[in-house]
């Protein structure tokens, strides 16, 4: 079990001012698995997220990164390590292009004559590659992001990530947004890309999305882990009631 | 049958991007204002090499300005104190080079030492306190047009320093700011008849149109820097990226503050190159120079189609923006309606650009 663990997370604490938003959470994430991790509005959620993508830092906990301990100071530590982060509304800039918002911040640049500038016929024919194979079919790479529906949207910041080699691929409420069929697409999204060995950490509250795809739920409530269980110890009751009625994981199993 | 779908979608999809740019308000724009003033003011010597110097000239002082504003609105950012930094710029100018005896070289580095930092200290504290740059630049309007009239005050009692030309005598940086270039290719012309000269007076026999003045290359400099910067280049990314989103842009690694900071610079500079210009030309600053030309730059950026949001617009937009503006200004002149009009037209101008922008924008970001 722990060959396949690539981060870790221990006793995660973070307080704002005055509020807790965090009061000791823990989790282990595996190569190739989804995690999903559940809870309702202010449970944690994003505060966790964020912890793990560098955009805050824990009070106090400790993160390991393949077994290493780690201090996550930065968003760009984070994408260094290969932690890569698709936040619900701010994964993309709808404005501008698919392509350069694709390569932005990694653009691929070339030289003309002393001038860097950036190389847009490898950036256009690599991304009309990698959408192809994730199965967007674009029309222009210099079509806006705001011409494609958020599914389509969602599984463009997917592939960004993969493609510039996420082994953490944290998706912060990916469906919360989107109606049936493209909810669909987006989870059949996350199966193809935790197939290439990714780690996929799926926050939701919406349960029976993560039921579709997670290997393991971990149920937060009010900055605390519930516990976590394996894909077929749960149903999809369990899960709800838990996440409504902060009732422990192990009370819930004694009863069985 | 595909190859023919296939065909008409592209061509549907080239004409739909054709209607998308940012600049196509602008470019249909220009053409309208040319094609009415030509009509009108065939007869006025509007469009003589004589008369387009003219309206050539005050439109590269409006683009040199909004091509500045252009690159900070994309990055999501205004500065309302452009025109305040033109009259500063200039005092800087004068005061250290008239009054303190600097060569002039020095008082334009100087300036533009001093601008730019100011620039940078703008951007600082919008980024740093996350306030509007709106208020921070308004602030920055009045501490700087009040130093201005200070400076001047203190060091000359007056508004207006001149001797400026007499200073800028054989210095080598004000000629590249002030002078002329192709001076020889315009004599050659006159001499084969072939262009105006004057009849009578000292500069008898002389082109009446001596030569393309450097405002107008500066213009066409800081337009293909610009424009270059923008579409070819990764910072260029960035700057969409920065004012696109800002967040998002600082989630995928982009350093937003960074870029908003070096386009207040930029902003500072394209303000010390007017002004520069103007003082070198007139030989003298003024106090009140610059008033109200941070607006007529962002009218220009908003005419060229950028959004007032940002994340959107193009250099080109605002160069025809401004060149829109230059044309009808002096277009008004040439067939003697009252200038006041000219202001009204602008008004209406602006308020058609934006709904327009506004609709386009629509148009890219999809229903939702």
């Amino acid at each position: 079990m722990s060959d396949a663990s690539i981060m870790k997370l221990k006793d995660i604490h973070k307080s704002f001012g005055n509020v807790d938003a965090l009061k000791g959470v823990s989790i282990s994430i595996n190569k190739g698995e989804c995690h999903c991790l559940l809870g309702d509005n202010g449970a944690g959620k994003s505060t966790f997220i964020k912890i793990m993508s560098g955009v805050h830092q824990p009070t106090t906990g400790q993160i390991s990164i393949n077994g290493k301990d780690t201090v996550i100071n930065n968003p760009r530590d984070a994408i260094d390590s290969g932690i890569a982060t698709v936040y619900q509304d701010l994964a993309l800039i709808p404005l501008m292009s698919v392509s350069r918002n694709f390569w932005l911040g990694r653009e691929l640049t070339k030289k003309v004559g002393p001038i860097t500038v950036m190389d847009f016929e490898k950036c256009n024919s690599i991304l009309m590659s990698e959408m192809d194979k994730i199965g967007i079919q674009l029309r222009d790479p210099n079509q806006s992001i705001g011409t494609l529906s958020g599914g389509e949207r969602q599984t463009v910041a997917i592939a960004r990530a993969v493609f510039f080699g996420a082994k953490i691929l944290i998706l912060d409420e990916p469906t919360s947004a989107l109606g049936v069929y493209q909810t669909s697409n987006v989870l059949k999204t996350i199966e193809k890309v935790r197939e290439k060995g990714v780690a996929v950490v799926f926050i939701s509250h919406n349960v029976s999305h993560a039921l579709a795809v997670g290997d393991k739920f971990t149920v937060l409530s009010r900055g605390e882990t519930l516990g976590t269980a394996l894909s077929g110890e749960i149903n999809f009751e369990e899960l709800q009631s838990m996440m409504s009625g902060h009732k422990e994981l192990s009370e819930l199993k004694n009863k069985k | 049958m595909p190859s023919s779908l296939i065909n008409m979608s592209s061509i549907r999809s080239k004409f739909s991007n054709a209607l998308l740019r940012p600049d196509l308000g602008a470019i249909v724009g220009v053409i309208l204002v040319f094609l009415f003033f030509f009509l009108v003011a065939r007869d006025t010597g509007m469009f003589s090499l004589e008369g387009s110097m003219n309206w050539g000239i005050v439109s590269s002082q409006f683009i040199i300005i909004a091509v500045g504003a252009c690159l900070l609105m994309i990055a999501g950012e205004f500065d309302l104190s452009v025109g305040s930094m033109i009259g500063f710029a200039g005092i800087v100018i004068a005061v250290t080079s008239v009054v303190w005896g600097w060569p002039v070289w020095l008082s334009i580095i100087a300036a533009f030492v001093i601008s730019m930092t100011i620039g940078s200290l703008i951007g600082y504290i919008t980024v740093k306190t996350n306030l509007p740059s709106f208020i921070v630049s308004l602030a920055f309007l009045y501490i700087l047009r009040g130093m201005t009239i200070f400076i001047a005050i203190v060091s000359t009692k007056k508004t207006i320093i001149g001797g400026v030309t007499e200073a800028a005598q054989n210095d080598w940086l004000a000629p590249i700011f002030g002078g002329k270039i192709f001076t020889g290719v315009f004599e050659w012309l006159a001499e084969h008849g072939l262009i105006e000269t004057f009849i009578a007076g000292t500069k008898a026999g002389q082109p009446v149109v001596s030569g393309i003045p450097m405002m107008m290359v500066w213009a066409l400099g800081l337009i293909i820097f610009a424009h270059f910067l923008l579409t070819k280049t990764r910072f260029g990314n960035w700057i969409y990226a920065s004012g696109g989103d800002a967040q998002a842009a600082r989630h995928i690694g982009v350093p937003v503050n960074r870029v908003k900071i070096l386009m207040f610079v930029f902003t500072a500079f394209c303000a010390t190159v007017f002004a520069t210009t103007q003082v070198i030309e007139f030989g003298s600053a003024s106090a009140d120079r610059g008033i109200l030309k941070e607006f007529e730059a962002i009218i220009s950026v908003v005419i060229g189609g950028a959004l007032l949001t940002g994340g959107y617009g193009s250099v080109i937009g605002a160069a025809l923006g401004a060149v829109i503006f230059g044309v009808v200004q002096q277009g008004l002149f040439f067939i003697g309606v009252e200038s006041s009009l000219f202001r009204v037209f602008l008004g209406v101008l602006l308020l058609l650009a934006v709904i327009l922008n506004t609709h386009i924008r629509k148009l890219i970001t999809g229903p939702k």
